[in-house]
């Protein structure tokens, strides 16, 4: 609850922990789905559970200050593990779970770790196979025994093996945890989170007790969240948004987590939970725009005519209702009805109905998509914030929502402008170093103690953050306008026949784009056509989908040529890639955001065939199997020009 | 529990099968042993799938008899097949399209229901407890097949892959000590032939279960087999472990034709 005040002792997340255990012993703290039925741990038996995980890790020589690596989705295990580490006073290293092994050897070796809790065989096989590059690797721990039976190293143990040892321990040694508890202060580092690598290699981001507490505190009295609140825990646990909401928010308001059963329910989950709280990047919830859109495609006709009336009311008055704005009377009747007939439906199979806050970050949204949300009545709001900062510097407050914004600074949050149009923030929140790393966090913390962000920004008049690129992507084009790569992107990313876009303008005279295809949406697309393909190679290359996709390109340039600032950066020239970009290939971070520079290299041919008037190029490409193996795609691809409206305005003048 | 191979549970003596004239199987004989993966392999028409339809009572041969830990039978019959832990999955699937997945896989738990039918009808205090208990047994297949997403799927719109490892689903749901699986593979993409090769020695390996399995793919039989027969026109040209068959001279000239 918002107005309950804290002792100043319960400045750990053990110590949080350990009250929620005493103040509200039977409120559900953790539920996962399992054998289908949801099972509940209540917060006194997950304070027993992390009891025991911590008293077991000590038993096989964890030790203050030794940092755990943390493998697998999102395990109830997994969590409670990261507060076993804290208790003992080490650092929980949450790790990408999809990563093939080779990319782990990195942050291994980086943390120096030497003890590592994973949830299956899969992710054993990895650690294994990466066991002799990283000699300091003690012992692994897994959750899920299934498979390992005939592992025979004697450096594994199954949890319920290291929780029987503890709860042994525990019995011995009563006092033991507590006064390892007690040892720990807000100072400490609670938790490493390896930023996802954009450019270079990872840096582990140390944020202490006294930071995550503090951006747990934030968002949870900014938005009142309180124990009685529900989320569904379902993003990858390395990345700092999983971290803020499902441990350090949950932690501190003293909510209920809830793991879904695997990766591949997400949905039904979603819809069984109901939770009254959300956190997803943009990409999810473009996602479950696109699947809704698809699905109204295949409807009937009476529905599908419904469905597009009531959208139209929505996108008239729906966010000024949320908002609480003056509305006609009429269109409120109409809102209503909608609400009836469309919207509560709609939200209830997106399993939103119970929805209070939800919350997107982690790149910028598309206004449409945005809009969307809101205007079927999900209070959908932006926040900002990086790895660095514990993803707490700016919020969007109810009822003052802006598209283009990201809203004003959190409270107790410091945000200033540099000269170079960098976004500086200095705070509690803000990260206290990069792992063993010096020389980096003397790159981004400057002698004021400013963090910069390296993200390109200003206030707008209401004093709300407006975000525009990544610094260092913002570029000119050879006439002297500003490029904006990600802003186009994200135009073109709204529609739900484009999946990904990259584009290209720095010191050239035009924008070309690479596109990729939504699978689904165009394949979709494609059968109700009867248009037949074999893969997505050959569908990529279908003269009828670059027709489609040339279509939204235009519709994209359009938009972009109502702006003063960006109507230069129409895109001229695209090339639809004949293979999805991956983050196996490195052409994407884990997050999924577009790596550049690796892109331009890697498809260097095709920008050269983009801006030299060719028609068509021949491309071939090795791909990376899930499994590790390698092989080839190829294709010729062709380039299509796309029309561009007339910048009138700015031209004559 | 575990892969220790234990005695001899099946064994076919000197079995023949005709329908008319035409022989099927001729003079057959091989063992199963306990905890085994065993492969019945070769060309089309060799007489893999009658061989199975022998084991589980489906064709009664002519000649020659089945041992089933100690047990003798001149004539097996499906029910008893069933009833004495043999369970299989069919070359063409057989599922309930209509039917969701968990349903399905229900239905595999049929000969283990105690109640009656009018109990079961009516939904009273036994059958009820009853289902509870099936229902949970399903759910830990469901669980070690990784098919929970599809829970509640009716089986026709499922992709074909799918549609295979609901169909071993069922097959375990009767908790057989013997599985017969029949082509488990055929018509799958490499990908899912890997999945579903796992999910096989998964069976054989966590459950304690013999495994007897025809298949097309010569790399997998290989690959997850501990013995193999060969059987061309009907009869046995070889038997063995994977690498005693694989140099075996017949079986190379069945396969790749006498000239190679």
């Amino acid at each position: 609850m918002s107005n309950d005040v804290r002792p100043q002792s319960l400045s750990t997340f053990p110590r949080l922990l350990m009250q929620h255990a005493q103040v509200r012993p039977n409120h559900p703290a953790t539920r996962e789905k399992y054998l289908g039925i949801w099972q509940t741990w209540t917060w006194s038996q997950v304070a027993e559970e992390v009891r025991a995980m911590a008293c077991g890790l000590a038993q096989l020589g964890f030790k203050r200050g030794d940092n755990l690596a943390i493998i697998g989705d999102n395990r109830p295990r997994l969590y409670w593990a990261m507060a076993a580490a804290q208790c003992l006073g080490g650092v929980p290293v949450p790790m990408y779970q999809d990563a093939v092994a080779g990319e782990m050897v990195f942050v291994l070796q980086d943390a120096g770790i030497k003890f590592a809790i994973v949830e299956d065989q899969e992710q054993v096989d990895k650690l294994l196979e990466n066991r002799s590059q990283c000699p300091d690797l003690q012992h692994i721990l897994y959750d899920d025994p299934r498979g390992l039976r005939h592992y025979s190293q004697t450096f594994l143990h199954g949890l319920d093996e290291v929780r029987e040892m503890g709860r042994i321990h525990n019995r011995n040694h009563p006092d033991f945890l507590d006064a390892e508890i007690e040892k720990g202060g807000p100072d400490d580092v609670s938790v490493m989170l390896y930023t996802s690598g954009t450019t270079g290699k990872p840096k582990g981001v140390c944020q202490t007790q006294a930071s995550f507490i503090e951006a747990g505190r934030i968002g949870c009295e900014f938005d009142r969240l309180g124990p009685d609140d529900n989320i569904l825990s379902y993003l990858p646990m390395a990345w700092v948004g999983d971290h803020l909401f499902s441990f350090a928010q949950a932690a501190w308001a003293g909510f209920t987590i809830n793991c879904p059963e695997s990766s591949d329910t997400v949905m039904t989950d979603l819809r069984e939970i109901g939770p009254s709280y959300y956190f997803a990047p943009p990409r999810v919830f473009e996602n479950l725009l696109t699947t809704v859109m698809i699905r109204m495609e295949d409807a009937g006709a009476l529905k599908r005519g419904m469905f597009h009336y009531f959208m139209e009311v929505a996108r008239r008055c729906g966010a000024e209702i949320l908002d609480g704005k003056p509305v006609a009377a009429g269109d409120r009747l109409l809102y209503a009805f909608g609400n009836l007939l469309v919207y509560g439906p709609l939200k209830n199979v997106l399993g939103m109905s119970r929805i209070r806050v939800a919350y997107t970050a982690g790149a910028a949204i598309g206004p449409d998509l945005f809009r969307f949300y809101r205007s079927i009545g999900v209070n959908l709001k932006q926040l900002y914030g990086s790895t660095e900062t514990c993803a707490a510097v700016c919020l969007q407050p109810d009822g003052q929502i802006k598209l283009d914004t990201v809203g004003p600074p959190a409270p107790g949050v410091e945000v200033k402008i540099a000269d170079s149009g960098e976004v500086l923030v200095r705070g509690k929140v803000m990260l206290k170093e990069y792992y063993k790393r010096p020389d980096a966090t003397a790159e981004v913390i400057d002698a004021e103690g400013y963090f910069h962000t390296g993200d390109a920004g200003f206030f707008d008049e209401d004093g709300h953050l407006k975000i525009i690129d990544r610094a260092k992507d913002v570029g000119k084009l050879a006439n002297g306008a500003m490029f904006a790569p990600n802003y186009i992107e994200n135009k073109l990313k709204f529609f739900p026949q484009i999946k990904e876009a990259v584009c290209f303008g720095h010191d050239r005279s035009e924008v070309c784009a690479f596109i990729n295809i939504d699978m689904g949406a165009v394949g979709n697309w494609a059968e109700r056509r009867g248009i037949a393909y074999s893969g997505y190679v050959d569908l990529a290359t279908k003269g009828e989908v670059l027709q489609l996709v040339q279509e939204c390109v235009e519709q994209a340039n359009a938009e972009l040529a109502h702006d003063p600032m960006l109507a230069d950066s129409q895109v001229h020239r695209f090339i639809v890639l004949h293979k999805e970009l991956d983050p196996d290939d490195d052409e994407l971070t884990r997050t999924r955001k577009v790596r550049r520079g690796f892109i331009a290299d890697k498809y260097g041919a095709l920008i050269d065939a983009l801006y030299s008037g060719k028609t068509s190029q021949f491309i071939e490409t090795e791909v990376k199997f899930e499994d590790g193996r390698k092989g080839k795609v190829s294709a010729d691809l062709k380039i299509r020009e796309a029309k561009t409206c007339p910048v009138a305005a700015r031209r004559a003048a | 529990m575990g892969r220790t191979i234990g005695e001899v549970v099946l064994d076919l003596n000197n079995v023949s099968l005709s329908f008319g004239g035409v022989k099927a199987l001729s003079d057959i004989s091989f063992d199963v042993r306990e905890h085994e993966v065993r492969a019945i392999i070769g060309p089309n028409g060799a007489g893999k799938s009658s061989m199975l339809n022998v084991i589980n009572g489906v064709y009664r041969p002519q000649e020659g008899e089945i041992v089933l830990r100690g047990e003798h039978f001149s004539r097996m019959s499906p029910y008893k097949a069933a009833q004495s832990g043999i369970a299989r999955t069919f070359q063409h699937i057989a599922l309930f399209k209509g039917m969701s997945v968990l349903d399905n896989i229900m239905t595999g738990r049929t000969l283990k229901m105690k109640s009656n039918l009018v109990q079961q009808a009516f939904r009273l205090g036994p059958a009820w407890r009853e289902e509870l208990e099936h229902r949970a047994k399903v759910e830990e297949i469901i669980d070690f097949l990784e098919i929970q997403h599809i829970r509640k799927t009716p089986v026709g719109r499922l992709p074909y892959g799918l549609q295979k490892r609901v169909d071993l689903g069922r097959a375990l749901a009767m908790e057989p000590q013997i599985l017969l699986l029949d082509e488990p593979m055929a018509g799958m993409n490499v990908e899912e032939k890997q999945d579903m090769s796992r999910f096989i020695l998964d069976v054989n390996d966590q459950l304690g279960t013999t495994i007897v399995l025809i298949e097309h793919d010569m790399g997998v039989v290989m690959d997850i087999s501990d013995r193999v027969v060969v059987l061309d026109y009907g009869k046995k040209i070889g038997d063995g472990t994977p690498d005693e068959v694989r140099s075996n001279e017949e079986v190379i000239s069945a396969y790749l034709g006498a000239s190679h």
